[in-house]
């Protein structure tokens, strides 16, 4: 993003110009929040179960090097070629070098947010490589140009016939199809040839488990096992973050996971890779890219305990009626919103004011991150960094001075009444936010420190 | 029993109606409360921009006002979370931590220190309660959606004491209304649009009020009903307890 682009409440504010379809937005997604609540309302054990993986991923955290050094360990000792990128730079060289060490120019990949994280699909489009995501809702961005809208609904933001536009375009069929059936067969009949002709396919990784150096890919269309069987070569692409202990922690972590993302019980596929079959090579990326940084970082270090569900977008009242591009980041939402600014305090310092901090996005989140406390924290790190507007601090200085003195106060609410009262057009007017579409509070005749004085 | 009675600014300034029904319920129901002259705010606007590190004058100045009292009550779950949170003073930090222990949002005060078990009020209306999220969730004055968890509302359980009240339904049942102090005019269109999707649950169950027990909720709610016209009316939650005459 460049110095003039928009920030989250400018591209709100374009994504409110359509109310009807903010109203679309919201309900699709609070639909979602709602057979969430459902799904866990079934469930007794279902807060104990948010705290033992809060706590597994706490021990995780705390003992993050000897994990990655046993898992690296295991998995080679399966026959994984395990890589560690520092960055997503990185991440992107060691992939593209895998490729072309395949003599090929065409991949498959199915769901990472890690490769969105690290622009992998421009990096390659850049070297000459295709990329085609094999994920339903990603495959509809992608054929769109645009980035996912969110971490688990990529194409939340599109309608159906809009989907069937794009089809139309781009994959032949028939004009004006809507029917989400036949758009769905149509992706299956284009996306069935990328299989069975990629020799190449990357996936992500849900879950790495130390102990036996296997990984573990949830997808609900079963589009990571079509591409990882058929490749010569698999890919996998993992935050170093991932990591489980022991496979016994796994059944916590599938338990929650897909309650919280869609109300599922559990993902369709739930796909243990361990070693390569005969013949094939499997490698895994182990990508930095700032994790160690906020594991430094003693208020946000607990981020990284997110397992990317998305159930603090579902939730989000901001989110639902901004739409996942306004946040200009790869990891949209509340969690998206803690994690930007580790990577770019200046870039994303609008994001952590992007939240009402209402508090949802904490109660929903299944290993439960104390996220609109971060959001808070993140503030006033933000400022404290300097990337506070200078109107804003400017404004903030004279509160502070008005509000630290009761007698400046009192003349200061005293003229603010008067003036709503016998001069309200210098307050309602364009130049204030609240008036816009609020009216202001009737100016009472007295406030109630004056009242309590005579009548106390 | 000596209360401190603890009135935000803005309903100082705007809403002095709310302050004198928690002063007169307070009173009701035999507590000796005296309102220190010398206070403003908690600094919680400054805090939630991400200037916590300005609001010592304000802290130091809510150590005066505010210490030696048996409890501190204010009509608002989100200024008391403020306090609850980040008073802090240096200089005085066994005060300070004295004062985050006896804060009290109104209704919490009422139903677990005075153990309130009825209200001569009536208020034969129908009624929307507004959850406002710093008291449901920073407070747990209410029990919360996303949990999974017994239900229970200290606000409710007083609401349910007042003759004739009807609590109307809502589909959403504890949705933030968007006000979230600054968020109000710096995300100004998902303020907005946020309030509007409240308002319009409540009027849909035919709530003839909307209470709850921030008046900052209230107030950007009651900005948004004026605006379009509605004769819906707002009032915070001490007004319907203390008795409307």
């Amino acid at each position: 993003m460049t110095s003039e682009a928009k920030d989250h409440a400018q591209l709100a504010d374009i994504f409110n110009k359509d109310e009807a379809r903010v109203d679309w937005h919201d309900e699709t997604l609070w639909w979602v929040r709602a057979k969430r609540d459902k799904a866990v309302h079934q469930l007794p054990e279902w807060e104990e179960l948010r705290e033992a993986a809060s706590q597994i991923k706490h021990n995780v955290l705390s003992n993050l090097n000897s994990y990655l050094i046993q898992f690296e360990a295991q998995a080679q000792a399966n026959g994984i070629t395990v890589h560690w990128a520092a960055d997503g730079a990185e991440h992107n060289r060691i992939v593209h070098e895998l490729i072309k060490a395949e003599g090929v120019t065409r991949m498959v990949k199915s769901k990472s947010m890690l490769t969105e994280e690290c622009h992998l699909n421009e990096y390659l489009a850049d070297n000459g490589i295709e990329v085609i995501d094999s994920d339903l809702g990603e495959r509809i961005v992608q054929l769109a140009k645009e980035p996912p809208s969110h971490i688990v609904l990529p194409c939340i933001h599109k309608k159906k016939e809009e989907i069937g536009d794009l089809f139309h375009e781009h994959l032949g069929t028939p004009a004006n199809l809507s029917d989400p059936q036949i758009l769905t067969e149509a992706a299956r009949v284009h996306l069935r040839d990328t299989f069975l002709t990629r020799k190449v396919a990357l996936t992500g990784v849900n879950f790495a488990i130390a102990e036996t150096g296997e990984f573990v890919v949830c997808t609900n269309e079963g589009n990571a096992d079509m591409g990882a069987h058929l490749a010569n070569v698999h890919i996998a692409s993992m935050g170093i973050e991932k990591l489980i202990p022991q496979r016994k922690h796994l059944g916590i972590f599938l338990r929650l996971l897909t309650r919280s993302a869609t109300g599922q019980p559990i993902t369709t596929y739930s796909s243990h890779f361990k070693k390569p079959r005969p013949g094939q090579q499997m490698h895994l990326v182990l990508v930095d890219n700032g994790r160690t940084v906020q594991l430094g970082r003693e208020d946000f270090r607990n981020s990284l305990k997110c397992i990317r569900c998305g159930a603090c977008m579902n939730t989000c009242p901001v989110y639902r009626r901004s739409g996942g591009h306004s946040y200009h980041t790869a990891v949209a939402g509340p969690i998206g919103s803690i994690l930007a600014p580790n990577l770019d305090m200046k870039k994303y310092a609008d994001l952590p004011f992007a939240s009402t901090l209402c508090g949802s996005c904490t109660n929903v989140c299944p290993v439960k991150i104390n996220i609109h406390e971060q959001l808070y924290k993140w503030r006033q790190v933000i400022v404290q960094e300097g990337h506070a507007p200078a109107l804003k601090k400017v404004s903030m200085q004279a509160m502070t001075w008005t509000l630290g003195s009761p007698s400046v106060y009192r003349a200061a609410g005293k003229m603010g009444r008067w003036v709503m009262k016998y001069a309200p057009f210098a307050i309602n007017n364009g130049f204030n936010p609240w008036y816009k579409q609020r009216d202001m509070p009737e100016p009472p005749k007295e406030s109630f420190g004056e009242w309590y004085r005579k009548n106390r | 029993m000596r209360v401190g009675l603890f009135i935000p600014c803005y309903v100082d300034q705007f809403y002095p109606g709310a302050a004198i029904a928690t002063l007169q319920l307070l009173e009701k129901l035999g507590v000796d409360v005296a309102y220190p002259a010398g206070q403003t705010c908690c600094g919680q606007p400054m805090a939630n921009s991400g200037f916590e590190h300005l609001t010592h004058g304000c802290n130091e100045l809510f150590i005066k006002n505010f210490d030696g009292f048996d409890y501190i009550v204010a009509p608002s779950g989100s200024c008391v979370l403020h306090v609850r949170d980040h008073l802090h003073d240096e200089h005085q930090e066994d005060k300070a931590k004295d004062i985050r222990d006896k804060v009290y949002e109104l209704t919490t005060f009422l139903t677990d220190i005075l153990k309130v078990k009825s209200l001569p009020a009536k208020f034969p209306y129908k009624v929307g309660m507004h959850q406002s999220c710093h008291g449901q969730r920073g407070l747990h004055i209410s029990s919360m959606s996303e949990l999974v968890a017994p239900s229970f509302s200290k606000p409710g359980s007083l609401l349910a004491m007042v003759e004739g009240i009807d609590i109307v339904p809502l589909n959403r049942i504890d949705e933030c209304c968007g006000f979230g102090g600054t968020f109000c005019v710096a995300e100004e269109a998902v303020s907005a649009k946020m309030g509007k999707d409240r308002i319009d649950d409540h009027l849909e169950h035919g709530a003839e009020y909307i209470t709850g027990v921030d008046m900052s909720c209230l107030m950007h709610m009651e900005g948004l009903l004026k605006r379009r016209g509605s004769k819906v009316k707002v009032l915070h939650i001490a007004e319907i307890l203390n008795g409307i005459n």
